[in-house]
């Protein structure tokens, strides 16, 4: 059964087309890497899958809900960590875990549980108490994946959740995602630009450039479709070797969306 | 009904935890009352109006509601600087169970923040006239907060950065408060100004609160509860549909 199903898909900003006609599908109980270079169209992409973003035109089913018309069920069937920081810098660890709990219906009693045994995991238990702002960057993003991790839902998006860990951390990580998966069925669908992690975890990759999918298949696939013998020679003979520009930063997005939306220039 | 808590404990906390804050929004509203009550104090009862900062404490605890409760409700495009809105907007919760949680807590900041300022007033001299009417006053303030704080989650929900914040503060809510007879009666005034107060919501909270604190009044309790109730429930609604439709 398909619980990612997303049909010719397309997102505009004024004249840029973030995502051009894209369409692909995720079956329940795998690990999906969606790769490409920065600005191809990947945090877009899961923006609208998780209905903080609307499509411009395509259809997206998660769960078999209709991501614009029963936007309450699709946002009961996933849990996401975000790309950049989403976390209350006024609010100590413990809380944004709580906030979050509470958020996502986590039964008390569990959620204790859960927001003890990850702070631990991922080694916060001491600074539990102490206001997120006094966090370096990496706890921060530690304490997003521990918060991502708290409930568990059908389909658990991850935006490049490893980026600026270290390897122990990262490790542990998908061990414990492995786990989750095979546990308890959970289908994880992330971006990362670490491609031995793709090839190392994900079942299937699909390769998005330009708000195109250029190649689909398991790691096997691509390299045998490019003819190299690592993923990461297989992405760079599909997307290329010229750097790309930096994703433009939210609020050039937001200014972008601004302007469409009032007509200014 | 826990959503809507748990959003409300976020902002009170948000609020306790910011010092600087709590001291800044007061330092106006205190420096109003005491350079406005002992300065005009004088001329004001030559004028046979009787004691000013009577008059005045009103006005100024309708001030400092106003200022609180629409920066707390366009605390709304922090969060989406910093990120955090996305946490709430992704979550399995509806967008109106979000609204309401935050412009409670906003409305509840903003109520305290007025009875600071109650406070500050009566240690500087001001004297309620019937103690028995003080809860009837603090509902009113919560009243006033609610309305504004709804009103700036409206205008925040169509916001997309802090640029346009400051033009809010000065032809929003600048005019709301000078416009609203916080300062002065609005009794004999040109015909202009009163239909402009008429128009000011804030002209209502004020009224009720002088009703109740030192029974002095223009409209009537009764049109003020209703004015205020009437305009608090559009603006919610406004609110939520406004906030139910950000993207992020």
């Amino acid at each position: 059964m398909s619980i990612i199903k997303v049909e010719s898909l397309v997102k505009k900003f004024k004249e840029f087309k973030a995502v051009d006609d894209i369409s692909f599908s995720v079956e329940a109980g795998e690990i999906f890497a969606f790769l490409g270079p920065n600005g191809a169209g990947k945090s877009t992409t899961i923006k609208m899958l998780t209905t903080l973003l609307k499509q411009t035109q395509g259809n997206i089913e998660l769960n078999g809900f209709n991501t614009l018309k029963q936007s309450s069920e699709v946002r009961r069937s996933f849990g996401i960590v975000f790309q950049d920081p989403s976390l209350d810098d006024e609010l100590t660890a413990y809380e944004n875990m709580e906030f979050h709990g509470v958020l996502y219906g986590v039964p008390k009693k569990l959620r204790r549980r859960r927001i003890k045994e990850l702070l631990t995991f991922l080694e916060l238990a001491e600074r539990r108490d102490d206001l997120v702002k006094t966090f370096s960057g990496g706890m921060k993003r530690r304490l997003e994946i521990a918060r991502g991790l708290l409930h568990h839902p059908k389909i658990l998006f991850l935006d490049e959740p490893t980026l600026g860990l270290d390897p122990q951390t990262r490790n542990h990580m998908w061990s414990y995602l492995k786990d989750l998966n095979a546990k308890e069925g959970v289908t994880v669908f992330f971006t990362t630009h670490y491609m031995e992690e793709a090839d190392r975890i994900a079942g299937r990759i699909a390769v998005i450039d330009h708000g195109k999918i250029v190649a689909a298949g398991t790691a096997a696939d691509l390299k045998a479709q490019t003819k190299t013998d690592s993923l990461e020679d297989a992405f760079l003979s599909l997307t290329g070797k010229t750097i790309r520009e930096e994703e433009s930063g939210h609020l050039d997005q937001m200014r972008l969306r601004r302007r469409a939306w009032t007509g200014r220039r | 009904m826990r959503i809507i808590y748990i959003l409300w404990l976020r902002q009170l906390k948000r609020y306790i935890r910011s010092k600087a804050r709590i001291i800044g929004s007061l330092a106006q509203p205190l420096l109003f009352l005491l350079s406005f009550a002992y300065g005009f104090g004088p001329v004001f009862a030559r004028a046979g109006q009787g004691n000013y900062m009577e008059f005045l404490a009103p006005g100024i605890i309708g001030m400092s509601i106003i200022f609180t409760s629409i920066f707390s409700g366009m605390e709304i495009i922090w969060d989406r600087q910093f990120g955090f809105l996305k946490e709430t907007m992704a979550a399995p919760v509806s967008r109106f169970n979000i609204m309401i949680g935050r412009t409670l807590g906003g409305a509840t900041v903003a109520t305290l923040q007025g009875v600071i300022v109650f406070l500050i007033a009566t240690a500087a001299g001001f004297r309620p006239v019937n103690l028995w009417l003080l809860p009837g006053a603090l509902l009113i303030m919560l009243l006033i907060a609610l309305l504004f704080t709804a009103l700036g989650t409206a205008i925040a929900s169509l916001l997309d950065d802090m640029q346009g914040f400051q033009l809010i503060i000065n032809f929003l809510v600048m005019p709301l408060f000078f416009l609203s007879g916080a300062l002065f009666p609005l009794q004999g005034l040109p015909s202009a100004l009163v239909l402009v107060a008429r128009i000011d919501p804030l002209s209502y909270g004020i009224d009720a609160l002088r009703i109740l604190l030192v029974n002095l009044g223009h409209f009537g309790l009764m049109t003020d509860v209703l004015v205020l109730s009437g305009i608090t429930v559009l603006l919610l609604a406004a609110g939520s549909y406004f906030f139910s439709k950000i993207q992020v």
